[in-house]
Parts: structure tokens; C-alpha cells; sequence
């Protein structure tokens, strides 16, 4: 039978991992506790970081914002600071689960477990956000997009704990935008989703753009090509149907009892198409 | 692996003897007969299972029991004081909001910690609030129905005195 064990620090936690190195780490549950009953939770042995102090809250210095990695979907939501910087972040947690599940689960959940579908992901690529992992050998930084290196894979290592999620504070984004397609509106996991920040001048003609998409890849889709087509347009019908042409070609979907894989490539490009309305929003 | 888990149950310390690695349903249903609490999917998805952890809704099927250790759990049975009804449950009954009543609990539980947090919620934001609760009656009128007239009530209540 398993042990499951709760430290309420960092130290605790390293020192359980030392003395079994292939304890299996979870937060708030909502993924491992359904992959796992019954048939492996009971051999595993496990360590909950939903108290670890050090991984919990959200703070400021003057350039970033560190989210630790047990902060709750939920707590993420109800951060003004998160509201205020990051509105691209907290519109994609607002997608996720329901309440309860959102209470429960947390960004760095959500990180680790790597899902294609993860809706927290396209934008933290956007957002460049780094993850800080720490283990008893010392602590390393690397962006998002170098820690996911496919479906359920990191490059966390044996003993590391991902500790926090770092964003710049300046991103220069004017206008957010953030829309998933899933079966339903709650507890829906992502058929394909959208992510996509830009600077704007007043006519609305674009500066810079950026785009990631979720569901329709191994990983986050993001292409230089395809943000530096935005670039000196306006988002009218025109650039958004030669943007939406270059999604439906690079996109890599999987077929699965959610969706098939011409289903999923057809709505990336209609939710770029999409964008033609989509306002300042923040 | 057997452990010693206390917490604090509607109200009242409880310490039970169990493998921490049980989930915490099975452990409220099972070793201290709260039967209220309901297991539907089994899986996170339906809500039948919502407790609340330290006023917090969270859902029982997918917690393991030592994560109940030093917490506040309140349950169905708990959420009424003193022997009468919450508002949420009078509420329920008086506009029937119940049908086969398997997700009444949850329903409730998940009603009375959304209106914690948001005692004045529109209609669309209740809705929300209680996503992840499924009703397979589908009931949701009478439950939303429900679940406004209780805010009212609840703030009433407070206005009042």
C-alpha cells in the first residue's frame, strides 16, 4: 500500500525525496488521483506539495512576477496583480475544470502534468514565462517551452521540484484574447485552443503579435512565421484567412474520442478567423 | 500502512485510524457513516462528492484521506446549524429543486461555498458557480431557481440581524 506524505517545507521535501527518489509528486490531486485509482496509487509512493510554504502565493519584485507552483487555479484566478499583468493567464485558468477542480488544482499541476491540452500553457509561451525548478543539487531556470518536451513529458529531473512559474512584468500587450473549443463550457478538456497577445497602434494596426495554440500539437504550437504575418496589419479578414491557412498547415493533431484530427485542424484556423472581432479586451 | 488522521468534522474532532492513500469519501462514508456525501463518477467530473475544506469546495473522490489531516471539513450533514435547515437546503425543498436528489449534496455543499464567496451572484454567475455539479434529472431551473432565493435569504438573514 502506498504512503502518501505532506511536508510543510521545502527541506522536508527534499529529504523524503532523497530516501526515495521515485516518490511521485502531485499538488492538488485532479490528474493523478484519477490516472492513478486503483491500480498504481496503491504501489506508489507519494508526497503532496498542497502545504509546501514556499511553493504557495504570488509576489513581485520591480520586473517579474513569481507564481509558486502550488498556487491554486483559483487563487490564480482571484490575484488582481495576476488580473492586471497577466489577463491572457487568468481568462485561460477561468477555462479550466469547474470551481472545485480549480480550488483543487495548481499552475504548476497544470505545467508538469504536460498535457497537449493544457489551457494554462499557450499562454505562459506567450507570456515567456520561465519555470524555476529546485532540488538538493542546486536551483536552474529555463523557459516553458524548454521544460515541456512532449505529451506528459518534462525535463524535471529525479529529485527536482518545480518550485515557481517567473513572468516579466512588461509584455507590451495591449490587446488579449484566449478562446477553447471543448465539448462543453465546464469540465471540458481542450479540443483546440488559442491563445494570442498583441501591441496595437490606435488605427489598430498590429506592432507585434504573438499566437499559441493548445490540443493541436505534442506540445504548445507557437511559429515565428506566423506572428510576423500580423505584423504591420490590421487583423481583417484577409491577413486572418492567410494566418489561418498557415495554422491548418502546421499543425500536428491527433485524432481521439474527443475529436479527429481534420476536426482539430479546421477549428485552429476558425479560431483565428475568430480574431476579427476581438476587441481591447483588457 | 495504517495512520492516525485527526481533523475537524462539522464542528467536531474526529480521529480516525486509516491508510492515508483511501480516499477521502470512502473514509467519510465508510469509517464514519456520513452517507450524504455521494460518489457519482468517481473521477473529479460531477460534484456528487463536494465537501468543503477549510470553506473551500473541493471534491472527496479525488483527495486522498491524509490530505483531510488538521483541515475544517464540513459535509452535507454539517452545513445546517443547531438541529435547522441551511438556507440553501430550505431553499431546495421549498422550491423543489430536488428530483432523484443522488446530486442534492454536492449541489448543496458546492451552493453554500459559491455563496461564500459571491453572497449577491447574478443568474449566468451561479450557473458557473456550479458548473461542476451535474444534476442527470437536469433540474437546473429549480436549482438555480434554488440557489438565488437562498442568497436572498442568507442576506436577509444578515440585514435583518
Amino acid at each position: 500500500m502506498a504512503d502518501i506524505r505532506i511536508p510543510s517545507s521545502l527541506d522536508e521535501v527534499f529529504r523524503l525525496l532523497r530516501d526515495v527518489p521515485s516518490t511521485r509528486l502531485f499538488a492538488g490531486g485532479t490528474d493523478v488521483m484519477v490516472r492513478s485509482f486503483p491500480d498504481t496509487l496503491w504501489r506508489e509512493s507519494l508526497l503532496c506539495l498542497e502545504r509546501v510554504e514556499e511553493l504557495r502565493g504570488i509576489s513581485e519584485s520591480a520586473t517579474e512576477v513569481r507564481i509558486g507552483a502550488a498556487t491554486t487555479l483559483s487563487e490564480l484566478i482571484g490575484s488582481s496583480l495576476i488580473a492586471e499583468r497577466f489577463p491572457l493567464l487568468r481568462q485561460a485558468a477561468r477555462h479550466i475544470g469547474a470551481p472545485a477542480v480549480r480550488n483543487m488544482g495548481t499552475l504548476g499541476g497544470n505545467i508538469c502534468t504536460a498535457s497537449p491540452a493544457g489551457d494554462t500553457l499557450p499562454p505562459l509561451y506567450i507570456l515567456n514565462a520561465e519555470v524555476e525548478l529546485r532540488s538538493l543539487k542546486g536551483t536552474r531556470r529555463m523557459p516553458i517551452g524548454a521544460f515541456i518536451t512532449g505529451p506528459g513529458q518534462t525535463q524535471r529531473e529525479e529529485g527536482e521540484v518545480l518550485c515557481a512559474v517567473v513572468i516579466g512584468k512588461e509584455q507590451g500587450f495591449d490587446l488579449h484574447h484566449f478562446e477553447k473549443v471543448g465539448q462543453r463550457k465546464a469540465m471540458a478538456i481542450s479540443v483546440a485552443s488559442l491563445a494570442f497577445a498583441a501591441e496595437t497602434r490606435r488605427d489598430g494596426t498590429i506592432v507585434k503579435a504573438r499566437c499559441a495554440f493548445g490540443s493541436v500539437a505534442p506540445t504548445v504550437f507557437i511559429s515565428r512565421p506566423l506572428n510576423d504575418t500580423f505584423a504591420g496589419n490590421t487583423l481583417n479578414r484577409a491577413v486572418l484567412e492567410r494566418v489561418a491557412a498557415m495554422v491548418r498547415e502546421g499543425v500536428s493533431p491527433i485524432s481521439d474520442i474527443r475529436a479527429s484530427m481534420g476536426y482539430r485542424k479546421q477549428v485552429a484556423g476558425n479560431l483565428i478567423m475568430r480574431l476579427e472581432g476581438a476587441g481591447k479586451d483588457r | 500502512m495504517k495512520r492516525k488522521i485527526t481533523f475537524m468534522l462539522n464542528g467536531s474532532p474526529v480521529a480516525v485510524e486509516t491508510d492515508p492513500s483511501r480516499r477521502a469519501v470512502d473514509v467519510l462514508r465508510e469509517d464514519l457513516g456520513l452517507t450524504g456525501t455521494k460518489e457519482g463518477c468517481g473521477s473529479g467530473e460531477c460534484g456528487a462528492c463536494s465537501i468543503l475544506v477549510d470553506d473551500v469546495v473541493k471534491l472527496s473522490c479525488i483527495m486522498t484521506a491524509a490530505q483531510l489531516e488538521g483541515r475544517k471539513i464540513v459535509t452535507i450533514e454539517g452545513v445546517g446549524q443547531g438541529g435547522e435547515l441551511h438556507p440553501v437546503q430550505r431553499s431546495f425543498v421549498e422550491l423543489g429543486a430536488i428530483q432523484c436528489g443522488f446530486c442534492t449534496p454536492g449541489m448543496v455543499v458546492a451552493a453554500v461555498g459559491f455563496l461564500k464567496g459571491n453572497p449577491d451572484p447574478t443568474r449566468e454567475e451561479i450557473r458557473a458557480g456550479i458548473s461542476g455539479n451535474i444534476c442527470r434529472c437536469t433540474g437546473y431551473e429549480k436549482i438555480i431557481d434554488a440557489v438565488e432565493d437562498a442568497a436572498a435569504k442568507i442576506r436577509g438573514g444578515r440585514s435583518g440581524g
